[in-house]
């Protein structure tokens, strides 16, 4: 605390009040319930499901993990209902290690490490007597998670400077749509690049004008300009597109560039330096907007402005420049995220296509706590569900696959429910700032 | 910070100065003259226009009329940017501090030292010698790293001025710097006044305590109802200061008899109560309020009143301790119960707590009882009752608005305030709850809240106070409980000297308190 | 709190024929909540007709020697805009030819009030999910899951619809109470959510939507849900015992119009003279004062979602008791989300929300009209939609662009979600 000790004769009597500090000083004591232990307990709980359901249900073959992207060449193996019970047991251990509440220093690994645990135990169960592909499964993830990261960047960016964006979706469609129009047109894949980017910038610009200008419920607007953009690019394709699909919705591909010699190490080489360039952009785009939120003028700013924006004002911050500026940037990269469904992923515009992607995207946002990396780790996340959900529904799993696509929207209910604990979201965020 | 800049004192003038917001003129063509290195207070009540005048020179609001001359020569302020860059700085009643930002964080936006060019990137370095430079050179000690959430107000006050000062100003503004102070970090922050003053800084200090006003002023500018209605010198007395702000003679006692108690009403034995962010406020409270007295707490805000008060009422989930109205333990009572069972509660913050603002009067007057004989039936409303008893209520409680079934936003806060007096005494009462009454009231509505208030007590009703304003308390109580960081410190009589009172809100009891005396 | 759409002030009674008239026209002309109804629909109709041009090649091919003769390429545009509304309109109210073939003796009845029962049928799902968004709107929540409500709705009602054999009647009556089971369970998710742990209404909400469709994906592949002569994701067919019953065929307008009705004048007695009512309108306007006057909030919200809930699933039911007979992937359509729009078109008021659904069943049925006649796909009509309520939700957007005398108008929205 603020001693009056410092060197120098200060000219003015102190201000400071030794005793009235002391106050913040004065620590309740914990509950036995926090939420370590809550954790704790529920990694325990799906410990013991993998273990006592999991395990017996699971075939007593061989799993194996192939190094690559089918049944051939080098696996990690393991018999499957021994893994299963293992990595339940593995994942118990964790949870009774949390609810001994000995090692709240780890927390956040301990949980990581458990629920990684249980998923492999699920995949052990799931895998059993056949084999799985890692390096296919793992680019799948990612690319899954593509347009997730971006929507989700999109949304920090918003968000972290106090507007709500529930318009990623729309912003995907827009991008999507944009690109394979143009993209198509200009038989440049670049050009369907920025036209996607336009297109998330168009509603990004009503977004911004509805909500900082006209004062406009930030949670309806978007919600309405979802359905705006899901009206407008379905007319349009079925105007445009469908009678003529070949002028008009028949995108170039984007390219996937391989690194050389990068691209040669096993599992990690094939899934990030062998792949689409908007993978590199999006990962680029993290790093950056991490570092710039911390560490800039502009940063500095935008957290302000989405945490007291009237603190901002006093000392000559433009709140509503720098929130038009920041949701204008992130339907930039939202855009671009929409162009994925069209670029990459299918080859050509359809009605409704991204199905609630911008959704996941701001489901990834809220569970990484509105910071680019944590964003990144939901979208990863959210995008493996995805691709395993489309794994084991080829491979005949009994679970059916409708459920494992539930997996990120429950996740979610989960974690705004308060079991990941305090979801907090920036003070002012959704708050118009009109001057008193 | 530039050490070397020449300290030239800013000589500012306000001309002529009108705002009006609607129909309402906040501020009436306001003349202000202040001489460089003057502190020159701002004296007004609650809502006399002095905190939006204070904002348009500041460039938050812009004036409709009238003009803002700095050394002579006109300017308009769009932004605070323009204000600052004139010279001006503002220390805000409520804190501009982003609470999740360290100090230097806070003290460095909006002035930041970067470098990369138009990368921007934040230079913490200097920016965190740059604040310890200005704490040193002026005395105001601040941690940098200190979260600003983390700090108590008194050095989140000091962060305000830091950061005031680090940008260079030589008029600074300061609007009700003491309303969450104790005397004694009052008494400091008066000195650290002069202190600024002696080094060439005009100061503007705003507030509508009149002892703080003569301890510092050279000059006084009084406000009424938006406008200038006097320029006084320290050497008026309280009373024609208090004449000229408010209008008339007032009588700041308030007439009682004594009162007789009875039987216990409230007991209160080693209640805990811990606050939002789970730090304990109430720390082993041990009060007894009977029938026919008031009991009244006094303490600088945030020692633990707020926090008492919502645990009494079953707001707040109190950790442990025992709270009884005629022997009765309300632990785990509904505020439903409580509220119902003969507890009257005035809460503290008004337009958050005690009304719902579209809801018209008459709905406001039965927000407690809408599914209770005979405003309703637990199931559908009786709108007939509910209107004839509204009006009933409009005219007892003196409540000035177009009709009852306005909207309560429509009214003024004074007859706001007189619509959750009138509801909570329309149900019979063994206990009544007040917290800050009067806040943001205007003084007629003052007295006959106050006059309401003594007339429960001496229908027999145990009536529980708090007020942080001194006086208030000294006027309404016949015992004085005084609160300092959750504990009652003592229980006083409320003829005690009003000095004495205040070391207690200190938390300097007795022995301790012969040290300290206000050099008048 | 009035329960109607807010009239124009009346003008009052001058002793002046002229004062009357001037007095009469400035207010109409002033930004009321009416006028803004009415310019954000004239504001919407124009940005289609915008759509409708540039997405027409033909047209469009006009447009490159606009200069040269600018009446080519006008005459087409108002030519292809005029024929797209004309048949918005008599897809949705009446075709004059048709009434002329009844009087003529030369077509039926049913055909000439076809439009009319199309546009009754397409709004009464709305009516529901429309109220169901109004009414948390009034207790200070944003339910943007009535889709998903809407769709447990369906789920529930159509699985009692074709699984259990009642008499006629009872069945229906039965059919209807487990759509709003359905329905009123994913409104009690959120709303526990929210009361309980603070968790934001608007997130669960979406959430639990994507959860119900996809459960719905999978419910109607199951072994005794799917028809048994299909292969595809199709159910049993409910049984007749269940239906709603419609008006004789082809007019497809059934009971469910009249339950809306009823359902609204009771949503409206909920509101304004009910204690519940009250609750949530003190609760929707001020959380805190609510709770210090005794009310629990946490309560309020819980039950306060459960209705809505419950009026979504309704909404459901009535869509496959009414209209669809068996459950598929995409039984409930969007009317959930159309529900949204509704209530905000309404002014998240009961009455007011009844008749926007009726005006977007009209857009609806119109558009069918659209698309089958002259081939303008009928998304244009979700693009007008949104743009209504965009409009709508911005009067001082309106306002700049008519220039119109400012006046009192409600922002929508003000009391609502204050960030996550």
């Amino acid at each position: 605390m603020t001693e009056p000790t410092r060197s120098g004769k200060p000219q003015i009597e102190s201000l400071s009040t030794a005793t009235v500090e002391n106050l913040t000083g004065v620590d309740a004591p914990t509950r036995f319930w926090n939420r370590e232990r809550r954790l704790g307990a529920g990694i325990t709980i799906i410990g013991l499901l993998a273990t006592l359901v999991f395990g017996p249900l699971a075939k007593s073959e061989t799993a194996r993990f192939t190094l690559s992207t089918d049944a051939s060449g080098a696996a990690l193996s393991i018999n499957g209902q021994v893994g299963t019970i293992l990595f339940g047991a593995i994942s118990i251990a964790l949870g009774v290690l949390m609810l001994t509440g000995k090692a709240r220093r780890w927390q956040t690994l301990l949980l990581c490490l458990g629920i990684a645990s249980f998923v492999l135990a699920f995949l052990c169960w799931q895998v059993a007597g056949k084999f799985m592909p890692l390096v296919d499964t793992l680019s799948g993830s990612v690319e899954y998670a593509l347009p997730l990261i971006l929507g989700a960047l999109a949304g920090v960016l918003g968000e972290r400077s106090g507007v709500v964006n529930v318009a990623i979706e729309g912003q995907f469609l827009m991008g999507a749509f944009g690109a394979a129009l143009v993209g198509t047109l200009a038989t440049s894949v670049w050009a369907g690049l920025v036209s996607a980017m336009i297109g998330g910038l168009i509603i990004a610009a009503m977004l911004a004008v509805l909500a900082i200008r006209f004062l406009v419920d930030q949670v309806v607007v978007g919600t309405v300009l979802n359905l705006f953009a899901l009206g407008v690019t379905g007319f349009l394709y079925e105007r445009l597109m469908q009678p003529n699909a070949l002028k008009y919705n028949q995108p170039p591909q984007m390219p996937r560039w391989e690194i050389p010699g990068l691209a040669d190490i096993p599992v990690i080489g094939p899934v990030l330096f062998n792949t689409q360039v908007l993978v590199w952009i999006a990962l680029a785009l993290v790093v950056l907007i991490h570092f710039a939120l911390k560490g800039t003028r502009w940063g500095l700013r935008t957290r302000a402005v989405g945490e007291h924006p009237t603190a901002a004002d006093t000392v000559g911050v433009r709140v509503r420049g720098l929130r038009y500026l920041n949701v204008l940037l992130g339907g930039l990269i939202a855009g671009a995220g929409g162009a994925y469904f069209t670029l990459v992923s299918t080859g050509a515009f359809n009605k409704n296509m991204t199905a609630g992607a911008g959704f996941i995207a701001l489901a990834a946002l809220i569970f990484g706590r509105w910071t680019p990396f944590g964003a990144l780790g939901a979208a990863l996340f959210f995008g493996f569900a995805q691709k395993l959900a489309y794994f084991l529904s080829v491979a005949g799993s009994p679970v059916p696959n409708q459920f494992l696509n539930m997996l990120p929207y429950i996740a979610t209910i989960v974690a705004v429910a308060g079991l990941v604990g305090r979801v907090r979201a920036p003070a002012a965020d959704g708050q118009p700032y009109v001057k008193s | 910070m530039k050490a070397e800049r020449q300290e030239i004192p800013l000589r500012l003038e306000l001309r002529g100065i009108t705002k009006r917001f609607g129909d309402l003129v906040a501020n009436d063509h306001i003349d202000i003259t202040v001489e460089p290195g003057e502190v020159h207070a701002l004296l007004g009540e609650n809502g006399a226009g002095k905190s939006t005048l204070m904002n348009q020179l500041y460039g938050l609001l812009q004036p409709d009329e009238g003009e803002i001359l700095v050394d002579g020569e006109a300017k308009v302020f769009k932004t605070p940017r323009d204000a600052i860059a004139a010279g001006i700085g503002m220390v805000h009643q409520h804190f501009m501090l982003v609470p999740v930002f360290t100090v230097a964080e806070n003290i460095a936006l909006g002035a930041e030292d970067v470098r990369g060019g138009p990368l921007g990137i934040l230079d913490r370095r200097r920016n965190r010698r740059d604040v310890l430079e200005t704490s040193k050179r002026y005395g105001l000690p601040v941690d940098p790293d200190a979260l600003v959430e983390d700090l108590p107000v008194g050095a989140q006050q000091r962060v305000e001025i830091v950061k005031a000062l680090t940008r260079d100003v030589d008029l600074l503004i300061l609007d009700e710097p003491t309303a969450v102070l104790t005397p004694q970090e009052t008494d400091e922050l008066l000195s650290v006044m002069r202190g600024l003053a002696a080094s060439g800084k005009s100061i503007v200090f705003i507030t509508h305590k009149l002892r703080e006003v003569k301890a510092i002023a050279d000059r006084i500018t009084v406000i009424r109802r938006g406008r200038t209605v006097a320029t006084a010198t320290p050497d008026t007395s309280e009373d024609e200061l208090a004449a000229l702000m408010v209008g008339r003679e007032v009588s700041l006692e308030v007439s009682k008899s004594p009162s007789e108690p009875g039987r216990d009403v409230l007991k209160i034995s080693n209640l805990v109560v811990d606050d939002d962010r789970g730090v304990r406020a109430v720390d082993g409270v041990d009060l007894t309020v009977r029938a026919g007295e008031v009991l009244g707490i006094a303490g600088v805000q945030g020692n633990g009143q707020t926090e008492l008060v919502e645990a009494i009422m079953g707001l707040r989930v109190s950790r442990s301790g025992v709270v009884e109205v005629d022997g009765e333990n309300l632990a785990g009572m509904s505020t439903k119960k409580i509220l119902r069972s003969g507890v009257g509660y005035v809460p503290e913050d008004r337009s958050l707590d005690g009304v719902v603002k579209e809801f018209s009067v008459a709905e406001n007057l039965v927000l407690d009882m809408y599914d209770r004989a005979p405003f309703g039936n637990g199931f559908k409303l009786n709108p007939k009752a509910i209107n004839e008893s509204a009006a009933e209520r409009v005219t007892q409680f003196d409540i000035r608005t177009s009709s009852a079934a306005s909207a309560v936003s429509t009214l003024s806060g004074g007859n706001q305030q007189k619509v959750v007096v009138a509801r909570e005494m329309s149900r019979p009462l063994r206990l009544m709850i007040a917290s800050q009454p009067t806040r943001g009231v205007d003084v007629g509505s003052i007295e006959f809240i106050h006059s309401q208030i003594i007339h429960e007590r001496d229908n027999g009703t145990a009536v529980l106070v708090v007020s942080s304003e001194l006086d208030e308390v000294v006027g309404l109580a016949d015992r004085i409980a005084v609160m300092y960081r959750g504990r009652i410190l003592a229980t006083v009589s409320p003829d005690m000297p009003r000095e004495e009172i205040g070391l207690l809100m200190a938390g300097i009891t007795g022995a301790e308190s012969a040290e300290e005396e206000e050099a008048e | 709190m009035t329960t109607d759409v807010e009239a124009p002030p009346p003008a009052k009674e001058s002793p002046k024929e002229e004062g009357f008239l001037t007095l009469f026209l400035k207010n109409l002309w002033s930004a009321n909540t009416v006028t803004v109804t009415f310019l954000s629909i004239f504001l919407a109709l124009v940005v289609g007709a915008i759509l409708i041009v540039v997405s027409d090649s033909a047209v469009l091919s006009k447009f490159a020697y606009f200069t040269a003769r600018p009446s080519d390429a006008l005459g087409s545009s108002w030519d292809l805009v005029s024929a797209a509304y004309a048949d918005l309109f008599k897809g949705a109210l009446f075709d004059p030819a048709s009434f002329q073939a009844w009087f003529n003796h030369t077509g039926s009845w049913q055909q000439a009030f076809g439009p009319i029962s199309e546009t009754l049928t397409y709004a009464t799902p709305l009516v529901f999910t429309g109220l169901a968004v109004a009414l948390a709107f009034r207790g200070g929540l944003f339910n943007i899951g009535g889709q998903g409500q809407a769709v447990m709705g369906c789920v529930f009602a159509g699985v009692a619809g074709f699984a259990f054999h009642l008499p006629p009647g009872l069945h229906l009556i039965v059919a209807l109470l487990f759509g709003l089971i359905g329905g009123a369970l994913w409104g009690f998710l959120p709303g526990f959510l929210k009361a309980r742990t603070g968790a934001h209404e608007v997130i669960t909400s979406i959430m639990l939507n994507y959860t119900a469709t996809l459960f719905l994906g999978w419910l109607i592949l199951q072994k005794g849900v799917q028809d048994p002569t299909r292969s595809d994701a199709i159910s049993k067919t409910i049984d007749s015992s269940a239906a709603l019953p419609a008006l004789p065929e082809p007019l497809r307008v059934h009971l469910g119009i009249v339950l809306a009705v009823v359902v609204t004048a009771g949503v409206a007695w909920l509101l304004n003279r009910s204690s519940f009512g009250f609750e949530l309108r003190a609760v929707g306007a001020n959380p805190p004062a609510a709770k210090t006057a005794g009310m629990s909030v946490a309560r309020t919200y819980t039950l306060l979602m459960v209705v809505a809930g419950g009026l979504a699933g309704l909404g459901g039911a009535a869509q496959v008791l009414g209209t669809a007979d068996k459950l598929t992937a995409q039984v409930a359509g969007n009317i959930g989300f159309d529900g949204l729009l509704v209530a905000l078109l309404g002014r998240n008021k009961p009455w007011g929300t009844l008749f926007a659904a009726i005006l977007y069943g009209a857009l609806r049925a119109g558009g069918n009209l659209m698309q089958v006649d002259i081939g303008i796909s009928l998304e244009l009509v979700t693009v007008l939609q949104a743009l209504i309520v965009i409009f709508i939700a911005a009067p001082a957007m309106v306002k700049a662009i008519f220039q119109l005398r400012a006046a009192r108008s409600a922002r929508l929205g003000a009391s609502m979600s204050k960030g996550w």
